[in-house]
């Protein structure tokens, strides 16, 4: 809500400066969101009139004005605005004037021709963008008048940021009525007499949908004068509070809904027909606004008509063809109550602002129609002038919501806010916001007034004597309570125990947001089916993720292209499974992924240069599943998003945990990436579950070390070979290490020949050789026998 | 007797002669054999007191374990030299150059939203505060309806929505959890509840997907003057700093009365500003009995901050959408 200081003080003044007041209405929840002079910073500038106007001898578009600005002689003003023309009234820079901008007013020379001045334009005064003409003043402008003295321009316009809940502050009549509580002042309101009929004329009104109109409130007036204009204090206040002038009807009733919060349609009556109807649209009925758009709409929507077609969509905009326009003479005022729930959202589905849909929606004060209607006939009828018929109110007055009646009790208070105040603080403060207060056992019971809707439980009259003592005097407190311990799994690994684990191998954690290009699905080879979102922001942003690491190669390819010669990046977070979830609409787990590219080392002396590979990757994730003790394995795996032959399953306690590998080259190349590539993903959960440690007796007999050259075929896995060792050698076998893999001249092609370590020791007694190589000798010949292994040595 | 003690003084003096002479090892162990060994010339001559006349014996005995006492000392002193000779020898051969870089596996570094997130959660466990989460994919009913939004409530446009085809939708805000926790627990209630959230608006200031963290505290004396001092000891505690901040009411559904909190700031010219940093207030009864808690026992507060804005002001960054960039070079300055 937009609006100017000096029309608020009309109704209350309180003797705080500007910006006083501005804190004041922040601090009391009205949080001010800017403020702007009424107008640029000038000077000089006076009421002008051209008395004559002709062309200018050496260019088309230049007028040569004479201007009466009070002084003996006329200026003689070159002038290229459009509307410049004898008789008209407009600003006048002198010379020696300082516009804003600091842009100084010159004699100076046209084409030849002398300038004593300028006439402005009101963008050249910093009164708004219209740059269409110059500032047209009224007939009545006095000449030669200062025009910030005759415009009252000394002055500052407020922006408010006013919260849902309070759709009384939509008015001057609703902020004054704040301020005046805040400073303890009375309200000076308008006059808002009745005004009597001066004639019969009513335009009969049937209301179907009382519920959601219960009161309708219509007057006829005719015999406006077409001719008439909005007068300047009018106009220049509608200004300042954002609106611009249109037409005389249109200017009052925007000016009664700024002032008392009542939005007012005037219809012309010559251009509908003989009754008005207050009812639900047709589906399928289509009308044409104000604006010129055509909406279609449903029975949700309240629409006003005659007997024949809609006439305005009630409270959110008129029709195009019901209007005042400038030939109107006679109108239909109405001043109706809406139910706020039949407005809402409806001029967000229709695309449409309009300040009268804002209000309606969030609640205007139900007793005010009247009042309203009275203000703006007595506007028209000095402004326009016309003939006034009665009001004529259709109310259906069990639909219209009643006064709350809240009871609040005295300890609540205390409850809520923490803070003991007397019951003479309580009951000035909510008298002061105008609630009917009354006492009952414990408390106090409260009627506020028709226009504070937001009101209805004790909580809510708390919050304001919480505001009107001010949030700043209230008492602050250590939190108490009783407590008790919470359990504390140790058995699951917390979130931020995996996250350093990466961070300790040089990973930097990304955060990438929870929504995909579907593009990106396919580049990177994801099989649906995926959870859409209904209004993306935009198709990048489309789909809910369902892995992490695409957005990870998206991440890597733009750091590769900003010449990070070595990126690892991982990051941990939520993904989405169409699957429901236990509790949740969709499967949402957490997943630990990271993805590597670059070298095994950063360059340095102390290593060699070499590209990272497949078991720089795989140490990685293995630090991270060494964290929760327990077994785990790798099995060779195919995804399509990785090279089939660097690609494996991670098991964590023989369930499928992730995966690990190189992305496939072409995956890469999709995305812009020529280099390898290694990526991981983990369901976080999984591997954050371990087991309590477990003590057992360390042994205190000696270990034998036995190694074993092996060879087999080259596609033999390891694993196979461990299997058949661990099999054989049981609750011996401490440890097995493989310290070489070898392939080469020595070796049998297509062959692989591994070292293996093998560490054996018993619990309770000394090993016997003769026990170790009867162990080993059986070692040898299953792996002879199962793997074909060839045993080129043992010792 | 006399000549047995000329001989004595010669013999030693051409031991300390030759003593000097040495420089290995080696020669010292020579050089101990040859006049302290089984057959040595010292020992040779302990060897052959007992033919000398009884009244010379003892003085010539003292005479010879004088000198081979001092000889043994003399070639204990010399080994030690040696030895810490040869060691000073080593280590000059053995020195490096310690400028040269380690072989390290430089950190990568948590990302500065969890960072944030981490100091705003370790800073409520100290009060008990337990950490809960919730779903990122929510329904009507956990965001907006038991949250006291009506449907087509103006409030609700407060929240652009991103929806999915089905009607679900995700979440606005970390609220939802409260009436998740309200239903799982019962009072006294301290949680936190740290997570995305998702709003429809991207520009300088908003990015569609942030980071929010919850606070919900119910219980039998909670009010609004414990909100008020839970949030200024975490203010200053986060920033370390004793920073003012000033609550001004505000609207926001589900609390009554609500608050926003400014804190403030410091700016770099030396004047200060408030920047707002987070919304709050005491739980609406309508929410607590959403919540199964009954609204007449206990009162609640709850708060919900946006974890980007605390991290830009403690870490001086100055545009929001950076955080998801990922930007390697942006994410080392946190490491």
């Amino acid at each position: 809500m937009k609006f100017n200081e000096k029309w608020l003080r009309e109704w209350v003044n309180p003797a705080i400066d500007t910006d006083t007041l501005a804190e004041q209405l922040t601090l009391a929840g009205l949080e001010v969101d800017g403020m702007a002079p009424a107008a640029g910073e000038f000077s000089q500038v006076v009421v002008g009139e051209i008395i004559a106007c002709d062309k200018h001898p050496d260019a088309d578009k230049l007028q040569v004005c004479a201007v009466d600005v009070g002084q003996a002689e006329p200026l003689q003003i070159v002038c290229g605005a459009p509307n410049a023309r004898t008789g008209l009234k407009a600003p006048l820079a002198l010379v020696g004037a300082v516009l804003p901008g600091n842009f100084k007013i010159k004699k100076s020379r046209l084409r030849g021709v002398d300038s004593h001045g300028m006439l402005c334009s009101a963008v050249e005064l910093g009164l708004s963008d219209d740059h269409s003409g110059l500032l047209e003043l009224p007939d009545d402008a006095p000449v030669g008048k200062d025009l910030r003295d005759y415009l009252d321009l000394d002055d500052t316009v407020i922006e408010v940021d006013l919260t849902p809940n309070r759709a009384d502050c939509f008015s001057l009549r609703g902020l004054a009525g704040e301020v005046a509580a805040l400073n303890r002042l009375p309200v000076q309101a308008p006059d808002c007499e009745p005004v009597a009929a001066a004639a019969e004329d009513i335009m009969p009104v049937n209301v179907t949908a009382t519920e959601d109109c219960p009161r309708y409130l219509s007057r006829v007036i005719t015999g406006l004068d077409p001719k008439a204009a909005t007068p300047v204090w009018m106009s220049e206040k509608l200004r300042r509070c954002g609106l611009r002038s249109i037409h005389p009807v249109v200017d009052v009733t925007n000016y009664v809904m700024l002032e008392l919060g009542q939005p007012l349609h005037a219809f012309d009556k010559q251009r509908i027909g003989d009754t008005i109807e207050v009812r639900r649209a047709r589906p399928g009925e289509k009308i044409t606004l104000l604006d010129g758009k055509e909406a279609t709409l449903d029975d949700s929507y309240l629409l006003i008509s005659d007997s024949q077609r809609p006439l305005a969509i009630a409270g959110v905009m008129g029709g195009g063809d019901s209007g005042v326009s400038e030939a109107t003479t006679d109108i239909v005022l109405e001043s109706a109550w809406f139910k706020p729930s039949t407005i809402m959202g409806k001029s967000r589905t229709l695309g449409i602002h309009t300040e009268s849909a804002h209000r309606f929606e969030r609640g205007v004060d139900p007793q005010l129609q009247g009042m309203a209607m009275e203000r703006a006939t007595a506007l028209l009828l000095e402004i326009t002038g016309g003939t006034p018929g009665p009001v004529n109110e259709v109310l259906s007055v069990e639909h219209l919501p009643q006064p709350a009646e809240i009871t609040l009790p005295r300890k609540r208070i205390r409850q809520v806010l923490g803070v003991d105040l007397t019951d003479e603080q309580v009951q000035e403060i909510l008298e002061s916001l105008n609630m009917r207060v009354s006492t009952v056992d414990d408390g106090w019971r409260v009627i506020p007034p028709s226009y504070r809707v937001d009101l209805a439980i004790a909580e809510d009259l708390i919050e304001e004597i919480a505001r009107l003592v001010g949030y700043d005097r209230l008492p602050s407190a250590n939190l108490s309570g009783e407590l008790a311990i919470e359990p504390l799994p140790e058995a699951v690994m917390a979130e931020n125990r995996l996250r350093d684990a990466l961070v300790d191998h040089g990973y930097l954690e990304a955060i990438n947001y929870s929504f995909v290009p579907e593009k990106l699905m396919q580049q990177t080879r994801q099989s649906g089916p995926f959870i859409d979102l209904a209004n993306p922001l935009n198709e990048d942003m489309a789909i809910m993720r369902p892995q992490l690491f695409p957005g990870l190669l998206l991440n890597l390819g733009n750091n590769l292209r900003r010449q990070q010669a070595d990126v690892r990046l991982f990051e941990l977070g939520t993904v989405f499974d169409k699957q429901p979830g236990e509790n949740t609409p969709y499967q949402e787990s957490q997943h630990l992924a990271a993805v590597r590219s670059g070298w095994q080392h950063d360059e340095t002396w102390a290593f060699e240069k070499k590209p990272m590979d497949f078991f720089d990757m795989k140490g990685d994730l293995e630090a991270v599943l060494k964290l929760n003790r327990q077994p785990y394995a790798f099995r060779p795996a195919t995804k399509p998003w990785l090279h089939p032959g660097r690609s494996a399953d991670v098991i964590v306690d023989e369930q499928v945990v992730g995966w690990l590998g190189q992305i496939h080259p072409q995956v890469a190349k999709a995305l812009g990436i020529k280099k390898d590539v290694y990526a991981m993903e983990l369901d976080a959960s999984a591997i954050r579950q371990s087991a309590l440690p477990r003590h057992e007796e360390v042994s205190k007999f000696p270990a034998v070390r036995r190694d074993l050259a092996v060879m087999v075929k080259i596609s033999v896995n390891f694993d196979e070979i461990r299997a058949v060792i661990e099999a054989i050698a049981g609750p011996l076998l401490k440890q097995v290490i493989l310290f070489d893999v070898y392939t080469g001249e020595s070796v049998e092609s297509g062959c692989k020949s591994l070292a293996i370590g093998l560490i054996l020791q018993e619990k309770n007694r000394t090993l016997s050789d003769k026990e170790v190589d009867k162990v080993v000798d059986e070692i040898v010949s299953s792996l002879k026998d199962e793997l074909q292994a060839e045993i080129r040595g043992s010792g | 007797m006399d000549i047995a003690v000329d001989n004595l003084q010669e013999l030693h003096q051409q031991a300390e002669k030759e003593l000097a002479d040495i420089q290995e090892l080696k020669q010292l162990e020579d050089f101990r054999v040859k006049y302290l060994g089984k057959k040595g010339l010292v020992t040779e001559q302990l060897k052959q007191l007992g033919s000398l006349p009884a009244e010379q014996r003892k003085a010539a005995g003292q005479r010879i374990n004088q000198i081979k006492r001092q000889l043994q000392q003399a070639i204990g002193a010399r080994r030690e030299a040696l030895a810490e000779a040869a060691l000073q020898a080593r280590f000059d051969q053995e020195r490096v150059d310690v400028t040269l870089p380690g072989r390290v596996v430089a950190p990568g570094g948590i990302h500065p939203v969890n960072r944030t997130m981490n100091r705003i959660s370790d800073i409520f466990s100290q009060l008990g505060f337990q950490v809960v989460t919730g779903p990122e994919i929510e329904d009507d009913k956990h965001n907006f309806e038991d949250l006291n939004f009506p449907a087509h409530h103006p409030a609700r446009t407060m929240h652009d929505t991103f929806y999915l085809p089905d009607g679900h939708l995700l979440r606005t805000h970390t609220s939802p959890v409260q009436i998740r926790a309200m239903k799982e627990r019962k009072p006294p209630i301290r949680i936190i509840a740290p997570g995305r959230v998702y709003r429809s608006d991207s520009d300088q200031t908003h990015t569609p997907m942030f980071n929010q963290v919850e606070g919900l505290v119910v219980g039998e004396d909670i009010t609004f003057a414990s909100l008020k001092g839970v949030l200024e000891q975490f203010v200053s505690a986060f920033f370390e700093k004793d920073l003012k901040i000033r609550l001004r009411p505000s609207y926001f559904p589900f609390t009554e009365p609500s608050a926003e909190v400014d804190v403030e700031w410091q700016k770099a010219d030396g004047s200060s500003s408030w920047l707002e940093v987070l919304g709050c207030g005491m739980v609406h009864p309508n929410v607590l009995r959403a919540g199964g808690i009954d609204p007449e026992k206990y009162t609640g507060f709850a708060f919900g901050l946006g974890v980007e804005r605390f991290a830009m002001l403690r870490y001086g960054v100055n545009d929001l959408r950076k955080f998801f960039e990922n930007d390697a070079e942006f994410l080392r300055q946190f490491s």
